[in-house]
């Protein structure tokens, strides 16, 4: 079975055709990438598949709930985590992710927070107020929120958004071993080398239409690119 | 450009937003109005009082009393009989009038002997509001008058008279009535100004929690927009109505608790202003029971409710800090109207559409409630709360419903049957 199953998806704001009819399928246990430019579609796209936005045509399943009418179902085994996402600053990190694992089942709530504290690696720090925070370390606490929760399907947007190269790493390295666990990671991602070394399929977007999809070495080959960015570059309309 | 003119001219740009001039605007609009209510209430009381003349007394001293009320007052009723007491009254209430005054058969007999003539008013209450009571005050002048006239006579024409009856020759014997109720020894000036003093502390109270509570609410929702932590939360397996209720009751209980801490300074501050004029209300029937406390607590819940779901509704506006501040506005007016109507006047003597105006508010309910129920007036209380109930259910359902659509992140919704009757009217 498929863990997202997305047919004709479309999605307006107002008379914009944000996502115009895209269509695609990610099996569990993958990493599914959406690359594309600014302004594509990808974010209203992850959004839709995070039960945030309605939809106004086409189908989405997500691990064999309908999104139009199970979409509590689906929050019970999904996790998002936005571009530009916060927490609220005047709980401790230790805090803000046992608020986050009290709405999940009881029995598993002290797991979840240890899973939570190792996973952002912040020390000591992880009892400190939240505003007190530098970005690297608010980056992690949120990802370490969203992995935390042992989703069946991880929805990052651009996760290492804004991070150094090492953090960014570590984000990457922990994406990776999520999945090898068996959680589908469907993500967005300006970074073509993070989406080549993370992703095992990629769609490419652009203008609210998915343009290609397929594995990045398939991709490669199809397009004599070297890299994925060039074969953005030349499926991508300027 | 200077760069202190640059800085001052992007300043001002930056200030000049409807966001800073509406808030100010409808307050200096209320105070007008406010200022036209008070000079048309001047000018009511400068009116002649309309009332009923019973002179018993047609000789002497009751018929100069007598002559003076007619001069000075608009009377509707007139008789010589105390038997037409009943009737009179009633004339003057078709009338709209204050009192029926009886000038008794010893009045000149009395005061002949140096004792106070007795002059007796039957009040007619129109309403507990300090309002209702202007005209009442333009006839206790007029009596006041009477006194300092006949007390000129006595001296004029009897110089060894004692000089304290002659400064008070007459005294008032007082009944006032009101909704079935009689006031023996009572003017509706004093009843009206015991109860404003007593009933005021609720509607500070509503007034308080509403705008610390609803601050808090419409904050909380801009904050969760600031701070980019509404996404995650929407994403979470909670439901839409446990989010919205759960910021609701949190809200309530700090807003309560800061309206207590605020009440607790304010208690010592009203205590200076009291009037109690030695008469205590218990003695006339008018106090609350354990039963009445808990109407009043049942509509200061439902009210609190109702203020938070509407505060609630308004936050899903907001954008940021700052624009919560400016939706707090709407807020605190929707409280301050009712209270300084509630202080000012009685529900049942507002004109109709200040009534129905007045009734839509959900935090006047709780307001009015005390005085409501002193008089036994249960419809308007039960009423209240039944009214305000299904507004506080209806807000609800809206929030929850907001929060269910693409609104509440990207500022549109998907109103199928706007749309339509856009098509339909384009």
């Amino acid at each position: 079975m498929a863990a997202v199953e997305v047919k004709k998806l479309v999605k307006k704001y107002g008379s914009m055709d944000a996502v115009k009819g895209i269509s695609f399928s990610i099996s569990e246990g993958e990493i599914f990438g959406l690359i594309g430019p600014n302004g594509a579609g990808k974010t209203t796209t992850l959004r839709v598949l995070a039960t945030l936005l309605s939809i106004n045509g086409g189908s989405v399943t997500i691990l064999g709930y309908d999104l139009n009418k199970e979409a509590s179902e689906i929050r019970k085994l999904i996790s998002y985590l936005p571009e530009d996402a916060g927490a609220y600053k005047n709980l401790s990190g230790r805090a803000y992710l046992q608020f986050i694992a009290n709405f999940f089942d009881r029995k598993d709530v002290f797991a979840m927070v240890q899973k939570g504290i190792e996973i952002t690696d912040l020390g000591a720090r992880i009892d400190d107020r939240v505003d007190t925070y530098s970005k690297g370390m608010m980056r992690r606490l949120l990802v370490g929120r969203a992995l935390m929760t042992n989703p069946k399907l991880a929805i990052l947007d651009e996760p290492t958004s804004g991070l150094d190269v090492i953090n960014a790493q570590e984000i990457r390295k922990l994406v990776k071993s999520t999945a090898q666990s068996g959680t589908t990671v469907l993500l967005s991602s300006h970074n073509m080398l993070e989406v080549e070394y993370l992703c095992d399929r990629i769609a490419l977007i652009a203008e609210g239409n998915i343009i290609e999809t397929g594995k990045p070495k398939t991709l490669m080959e199809k397009y004599q690119a070297r890299n994925i960015e060039e074969v953005f570059v030349r499926t991508v309309p300027k | 450009m200077s760069g202190l003119g640059n800085i001052t001219k992007k300043e001002i740009r930056e200030l000049l937003t409807p966001a800073t001039f509406i808030p100010i605007i409808v307050v200096a609009l209320i105070f007008a109005t406010m200022g036209t209510s008070i000079q048309g209430l001047q000018e009511q009381s400068s009116e002649p009082p309309i009332i009923g003349i019973i002179t018993e007394d047609n000789i002497g001293y009751g018929a100069m009393a007598s002559t003076l009320l007619h001069k000075n007052a608009k009377s509707v009723f007139n008789s010589t009989s105390i038997t037409d007491l009943h009737n009179g009254i009633e004339i003057v209430r078709q009338h709209e009038g204050v009192a029926v005054v009886i000038i008794p058969k010893n009045f000149t007999e009395r005061i002949m002997q140096e004792q106070q003539g007795t002059i007796e008013v039957n009040w007619i209450m129109k309403g507990t509001g300090l309002m209702d009571s202007i005209s009442s005050g333009a006839l206790e002048v007029l009596l006041s008058y009477i006194n300092i006239n006949l007390s000129k006579q006595l001296i004029e024409q009897n110089t060894t008279v004692n000089a304290s009856f002659a400064l008070s020759p007459t005294i008032r014997v007082e009944t006032t009535s009101y909704k079935n109720r009689q006031f023996a020894g009572l003017s509706p000036n004093t009843i009206a100004g015991m109860l404003a003093s007593q009933s005021m502390l609720i509607p500070l109270v509503m007034m308080m929690i509403i705008i610390m509570a609803g601050g808090i609410v419409i904050t909380s929702m801009a904050l969760e927009k600031e701070n980019k932590t509404l996404e995650t939360l929407l994403t979470l397996p909670v439901k839409r109505t446990s989010i919205v209720t759960g910021k609701i009751i949190a809200a309530a209980v700090i807003g309560l608790i800061l309206a207590i801490i605020y009440m607790m300074g304010m208690q010592f501050y009203f205590k200076g202003f009291e009037v109690s004029g030695g008469v205590n209300l218990a003695t006339y029937g008018l106090v609350l029971t354990t039963v009445d406390f808990l109407w009043i607590g049942i509509s200061l819940f439902l009210a609190l409710i109702a203020g938070l779901s509407l505060c609630m509704l308004l936050g899903t506006f907001a954008k940021n800090y700052k624009s919560a501040q400016t939706l707090t506005f709407p807020i605190t007016m929707l409280a301050l109207i009712p209270m300084f109507i509630t202080m000012f006047a009685d529900f049942d003597t507002l004109p109709l559409a200040v009534k129905v105006f007045t009734f839509a508010i959900p935090f006047s309910h709780p307001m009015m409630a005390s005085r409501a129920l002193l008089f036994d007036d249960y419809i308007l209380v039960i009423g209240g709360i039944v009214y305000v109930g299904i507004f506080a259910l209806i807000t609800i359902s809206i929030v929850v419903w907001v929060f269910k659509t693409d609104r509440l992140l990207t500022g549109t919704t998907k109103l199928k049957w706007i749309k339509r009757l856009k098509r339909q009217r384009f």
